[in-house]
């Protein structure tokens, strides 16, 4: 214990004596690894932010969609849905929502006119990180209202004449009985020109028997471990064969990563490059610490003369590079995530991206242990050319 | 100091081990093309604690090996030896360089401090390779040593702004700052004036006596030889009793 504090004051105070040296190495060494910690993090960022925003088209992985065609192309709505709801229970999927595409006619200012309502359940917001621009996500006391809870789309929103959503603004769903229905929440447009469209909970859209036109056929989205996807999707397809007949029924993953992680290779990529990088780092680094064991041959053997054995000399070397590196290495994270946290950048990866994705840690510790390890490879040599030194010929002169 | 606490027991009757003991010891070199350079022939010597010893003897006739051997930096080719009663031929690299630091302070004619460190740092170095309280308490160690040396107010200094005489002072100071039982000067006062050398000299020979370690000074100075006890002289690696003569 008391050989490993020794050496480490030893190491610490010989970078006191080599200062000028020992900075411009670190120098080099801070910044590629400010360089790799970088790559990597806005790798990593760019790529949280992109799968965001495919998980908002796809669901998350892993997202097992079923759906039924029935062969004589009439589709029963309620039977389906009855179908669909089984499987969920039958197979126990923790989170999953109906996607069910009708279409409701609401009464506007300017007149009455059906528009696009998908029929979901609670858990499709988490599901597909559903982004509001205004009010919430359908909650739970959303559930127990005794209206009908809509949330809408901007061009919906502007239709109604942009009213306040603190105030609960209404919509008349066109019946012979009209029925009020609540504005809880407001999502951005999914195309500049979308028409607009409604979503609404499937216990409202049943319990006030809403039932429209069925624009596309209900499907059941369940977010599963990636583990279970494929071979629950295959038992579920032949469940719902048997009900319905050979071929009518589809169950298949539709997340992003249904086909591997079309992000593998970019970061495969980015991680050659900051690789790299801190070779050239390290080599730079080498370079200098060659120059500063030439110039220490006398003191090796003047230390030595007093005691120090030769794995001592050795891992005084060794530590010494290390020490260095790492201190450049803190510096390089500090220098990175300055780079990556500053506006113009963040603005860069994480465009319409709703959650903005953090400092990866993983990329943090990738620069530090990227810099101790640059710093044992360039101590090694000179270590060696350390213990070597002859003593009786370093002290003669 | 008291009595040696072995005068009252039955092994009192034998000596003590000496501290070092050469027994014709030999130290050849191995040239390419050409017949082997024998440094050291035949060389006897033993030193107990308290000894204090002097070696002339002319430019390349082996004085500095002769040292080196002493100090366990270098091994013999030939002979026995033994430090602290133990056989050298059985030590391991590492058990020379352990002992070395406990038990042997060298001083060199060059001084050989470590440059850009200050006399505080290069007395506390040899403290680095020490354990327990030798290490934690070093620098109270090394500025109790440079106090004794006359220096305790320059213990900031660094050495290329002191005086060669104040320079040896500082070695002299690291050499003993880990109380060793032997005191190697490869020519201690070869780089200073005539009246500097016997001060430097006459505070080695002064804090030696004190400490109760042993102390080997190489010279050319017939002045610094004669503090020593016993004279030697190497004549082309043969060590004989008594003073160079012409
Ligand atoms: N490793 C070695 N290889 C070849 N020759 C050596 C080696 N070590 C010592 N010698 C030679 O052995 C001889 C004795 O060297 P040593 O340094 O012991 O002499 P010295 O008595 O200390 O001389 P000086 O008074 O000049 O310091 C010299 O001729 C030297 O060149
Ligand atoms: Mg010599």
């Amino acid at each position: 214990m008391t050989g490993l504090i020794a050496a480490l004051v030893e190491a610490w105070s010989e970078l006191r004596i080599h200062k000028t040296r020992v900075l411009l190495a670190l120098i080099g060494v801070a910044l590629s690894v400010a360089a790799l910690t970088t790559v990597v993090g806005l790798g990593n960022m760019s790529r949280e932010a992109m799968v965001q925003t495919q998980e908002q088209q796809g669901g998350r992985a892993a997202t097992v969609t079923a759906e039924v065609f029935p062969a004589s192309g009439e589709v029963d709505v309620p039977q389906v849905r009855k179908a669909l709801e089984g499987l969920v229970e039958r197979y126990g999927v923790e989170h999953s929502s109906l996607r069910y595409q009708t279409s409701v006619p609401f009464q506007f200012p300017d007149g009455a006119s059906t528009a696009e309502t998908m029929v979901v359940d609670r858990g499709y917001g988490t599901m597909r990180r559903v982004d509001l621009s205004l009010g919430h996500w359908f909650t739970r006391s959303d559930e127990q209202r005794l209206a009908p809870a809509v949330i809408v789309n901007e061009a919906f929103h502007q239709r109604l004449g942009l009213p306040d959503l603190q105030q609960n603004p209404a919509v008349q769903i066109v019946r012979e009985r009209p029925i009020t229905a609540t504005v809880v929440g407001v999502v951005p447009n999914q195309w500049p020109e979308a028409p607009p469209q409604a979503m609404m909970l499937a216990g409202h859209y049943d319990a006030w028997a809403l039932g429209g036109e069925a624009m596309m056929p209900p499907a059941m989205e369940m977010w599963v471990p990636k583990e279970i996807a494929e071979p629950l999707a295959t038992a579920m397809s032949s469940d719902l064969a048997a009900q319905f007949g050979p071929g009518s029924a589809q169950v298949f993953r539709s997340d992003y990563a249904a086909f591997g992680d079309p992000f593998e290779s970019i970061q495969l990529a980015v991680g050659g490059i900051a690789g790299l990088v801190l070779l050239l780092g390290a080599v730079g680094l080498l370079n200098i610490s060659m120059v500063t064991v030439r110039y220490r041959v006398r003191e090796v053997g003047i230390r030595r003369s007093f005691g120090a054995t030769g794995g001592r000399i050795f891992f005084g070397v060794m530590l010494e590079s290390v020490v260095a590196t790492f201190v450049a290495g803190v510096v390089g994270v500090m220098l990175a995530v300055a780079v990556v946290k500053s506006p113009w950048v963040q603005d860069l990866i994480a465009a319409g991206v709703s959650e903005l994705p953090p400092f990866p840690l993983e990329a943090a510790l990738i620069g530090l242990g990227a810099a101790t390890v640059v710093g044992a490879l360039a101590g090694l040599i000179p270590a060696v050319v350390a213990v070597r030194v002859k003593v009786i010929d370093a002290i003669r002169y | 100091m008291t009595a040696p606490a072995t005068s009252r027991t039955p092994a009192a009757q034998h000596p003590e081990p000496p501290l070092v003991a050469l027994e014709r010891v030999e130290r050849t070199v191995l040239i390419p093309d050409h017949e082997p350079l024998r440094i050291l022939q035949g060389v006897d010597l033993e030193i107990r604690i308290g000894d204090h010893l002097s070696i002339v003897g002319r430019s390349g006739s082996g004085k500095s090996t002769l040292l080196n051997i002493l100090g366990l930096l270098d091994v013999p080719t030939g002979g026995a030896m033994s430090f602290g009663g133990v056989p050298v031929r059985s030590m391991s690299e590492k058990r020379r360089a352990v002992t070395r630091g406990a038990r042997v302070g060298f001083i060199f004619q060059q001084f050989n401090l470590l440059p850009g460190r200050t006399a505080l740092e290069n007395v506390m170095t040899p403290l680095l390779y020490a354990r327990g309280k030798q290490f934690w308490q070093r620098e109270r160690l090394a500025t109790e040593m440079l106090g004794l040396v006359g220096l305790g107010d320059r213990l900031r200094e660094k050495p290329h702004k002191l005086s060669g005489g104040e320079q040896q002072r500082i070695a002299i100071a690291r050499a003993l700052v880990r109380s060793p039982q032997l005191i190697l000067a490869d020519e201690p006062t070869g780089a200073l004036d005539i009246e500097t050398g016997q001060s430097v000299m006459k505070l080695l020979d002064d804090v030696a006596r004190e400490s109760g370690a042993a102390l080997v000074t190489i010279t050319h100075d017939p002045n610094v030889a004669a503090l020593a006890h016993r004279h030697y002289s190497l004549q082309n690696g043969v060590l004989v009793d008594g003073e160079l003569t012409a």
